[in-house]
């Protein structure tokens, strides 16, 4: 389970400004037409990235400066919307691939996809996020070191204290966020939790 | 102190408290679509797995489906794909599918009511964020995504964490031409898109008690656009009287346990709740959005709001949300041209959601604006035939509207119902995301079906009460 294993997560991060960016526009609906999750890291973004670009603007995800980056820096209810898992495996083949991001605060089913594919989503108050952003903005190839061990986030000579859940900490900690195996493991537990439920035992 | 519906159902389906410390939670009901399933399937198979309890696992073809014609193969070969692919893993593993070529098909969260699969005091998962409709019947019932799919198909559980609950009591008479759209709609006004995370919503008061099945279900649809994993109303007589005689619903002797079941699970009277959030009914007008999340509405009677009634930290996505949508503060919501009108999905595509239009629209002359396109889309096979028998097709296609098939359609994009250009479009659909419906710069106005059908007629957003008379 070494490889499993979410300690620490470094790289260089990208910046996305905004409050409450939908799975819609992180990975467009026609994309999902598809049995595999693959190829979908280059349309991340795709419809806001072609709209800034008419406007003769820079998506973050087009901009050079953040080229190679891995590690993205959000703001409030980031991936909010559609359940679609295809949002995190979009942005997890992106580029040299997004290893965590960090936010003011997350949707709950984005932050459960992210959990499933090893990708801590972890939370920074809005004054040290704005910070960090403005570091990262002017300084974008400063190396972000993800703590989950401490819970603290360093760049350049700063440290921010990171908030991250006790159970998603300890399931990345110990590399347990692929959790089928250890939900199989409880069979007999869960045939007898169905075994007390009367529907699951046609209401005798 | 007493426990609420989400505790006592929360600590029924634990299965085990894993290492992690979350908790492992036993699913009643496992919903599936062709989006969201194929992949799970195929991890499942790579792990040389099993569905360990395919008799509680439901599938049915939605979001792909295009609703003017399904003959089959259909001519998007991607869409016929991926209904190949539903169709293979449904058959190899031995799972219940409502198939269009039976007349079964439908959104799956209307067919899961439709049919009595969904029942109080169960645990609903699918990989579809629209889930929390169930929790209409008292029910626990919230999205998912692929890995977790594949976790449900091998375990039937999940490792989740544990809600907080809001109780959010609405109180009053609704008045006239106000409907649970307008409700939903505004207590995401009010508590905002992202109010709701960490929390599930426990809707109540006598407002929510004297609503329909239908009206509760939209009402609950909406709970997530509040940013809310699920929401939930306590089982009553509404909840039964709809229930009784529907295929999987208990029958017989059956029945009298299984009420009497559904009445335990119900919030204790001194249940604790994280917090109360109070709305009178009489305050609730209809509501439009103007912006691109579901929390950016107002009343038809009112104005786009000004940057200067948002928190600093709200005004760059105000500002963007102007921009996108091409509107200024101040101006008003109604008037506002649009080119497109649709009346369906998950949120109000059920026989109640058209009969509030049809009651309008029958023996008057009321014609579609000519330069809208204006869709009527059941929400299930169902839907659309109890709509046959009663002929409201007939008073829907006199009046200028298109009677489709069953489907998502123009709610989202991945089938031929989509918006083109820089398209308005007034829709009863749940969400106003950017691109949502199509087209990269289409807009999108959230209203009830009644709201859609006035503003298909104007050719523009218009006081339904006004356009049709409602007192």
């Amino acid at each position: 389970m070494q490889d499993a294993k979410r300690i620490t997560l470094s790289g260089q991060g990208i910046v996305l400004r905004g409050n409450d960016i939908d799975t819609d526009r992180i990975i467009p609906a026609r994309y999902l037409r598809t049995v595999v999750f693959d190829g979908l890291g280059e349309h991340t973004f795709e419809d806001d990235r072609a709209q800034l670009k008419q406007s003769g603007q820079v998506h973050s995800f087009d901009d050079p400066k953040f080229k190679g980056a891995e590690i993205l820096l959000v703001n409030r209810n980031f991936g909010c919307g559609s359940s679609r898992e295809h949002a995190p495996q979009a942005i997890k083949r992106w580029g040299n691939g997004i290893k965590a991001i960090v936010g003011e605060s997350f949707a709950e089913i984005f932050f459960g996809n992210c959990v499933s594919l090893g990708i801590p989503c972890v939370v920074l108050d809005a004054a040290s996020m704005e910070r960090l952003m403005a570091t990262i903005e002017s300084e974008p190839k400063s190396k972000i070191k993800v703590d989950i061990q401490t819970k603290n986030l360093e760049v350049g000579g700063s440290s921010f204290p990171i908030v991250i859940g006790d159970g998603v900490r300890q399931q990345f900690l110990e590399g347990r966020w692929d959790t089928t195996a250890e939900l199989l493991a409880n069979k007999e537990a869960i045939l007898a939790t169905a075994k007390k439920l009367p529907y699951f035992n046609s209401w005798s | 102190m007493g426990r609420t519906l989400y505790d006592k159902v929360f600590e029924a389906h634990t299965v085990a408290r894993l290492p992690s410390g979350q908790y492992q939670l036993l699913m009643g009901l496992h919903l599936i679509h062709e989006v969201t399933s194929p992949q799970a399937f195929s991890m499942l198979e790579e792990l040389g797995l099993s569905v360990l309890f395919p008799e509680r696992t439901f599938a049915t073809v939605d979001h792909i489906i295009p609703t003017a014609s399904q003959l089959r193969p259909f001519r998007d070969t991607l869409a016929e794909q991926m209904l190949v692919a539903l169709e293979g893993n449904v058959s190899r593993h031995k799972i219940r599918y409502f198939a269009p070529e039976r007349g079964e098909q439908g959104i799956v969260h209307v067919i899961g009511p439709e049919n009595g699969l969904t029942q109080p005091g169960m645990t609903i998962c699918c990989g579809d964020s629209h889930t929390a409709t169930h929790g209409a019947f008292g029910a626990i019932a919230f999205g998912i995504g692929t890995s977790q799919v594949r976790d449900v198909l091998a375990t039937q559980t999940l490792s989740m964490g544990r809600l907080k609950v809001r109780r959010i009591e609405i109180n009053g008479q609704l008045r006239a031409g106000i409907t649970a759209k307008d409700v939903t709609l505004y207590v995401i006004n009010r508590l905002g898109v992202n109010g709701g995370v960490g929390y599930a919503y426990e809707y109540a008061g006598d407002t929510i008690e004297r609503m329909s099945m239908d009206e509760r279900m939209t009402i609950c649809n909406m709970a997530i656009e509040g940013g809310a994993r699920c929401g939930y109303i306590n089982p009553d007589q509404t909840t039964y009287d709809y229930l009784k005689g529907r295929t999987y619903a208990p029958a017989n002797d059956k029945w009298d346990r299984a009420v009497e079941y559904w009445n335990s699970v119900r919030s204790d009277p001194d249940a604790a709740y994280a917090d109360t959030v109070k709305f009178r009914a009489e305050d609730i007008e209809p509501m439009v959005t103007w912006g691109i999340t579901p929390g950016q509405s107002a009343p038809v009677t009112g104005q786009v709001p000004a940057i200067a009634d948002f928190q600093v930290d709200e005004q760059e996505s105000v500002k963007e949300a102007y921009q996108y949508m091409a509107v200024k503060p101040g101006a008003p919501i109604a008037g506002q041209k649009i080119n497109v009108a649709f009346i369906g999905s998950c949120t109000n595509g059920r026989l109640s959601d058209f009969e509030s239009v049809v009651s309008v629209l029958k023996d008057k002359s009321y014609k579609v604006a000519p330069h809208v396109q204006a869709l009527v889309v059941p929400g299930s096979m169902k839907v659309k035939d109890e709509m046959l028998s009663r002929g409201w097709d007939k008073v829907f296609t006199a009046a200028g509207f298109e009677f489709r098939e069953a489907g998502c359609s123009m709610c989202l994009a991945m089938n031929p119902d989509k918006l083109t250009g820089n398209q308005v479009s007034a829709s009863s659909s749940n969400r106003n995301f950017k691109g949502r419906q199509g087209s990269p710069t289409g807009r999108t106005l959230l209203m009830s079906p009644i709201m859609v059908a006035a503003a298909a007629i104007a050719g523009e957003v218009t006081d339904a009460r006004q356009l049709f008379g409602i007192v």
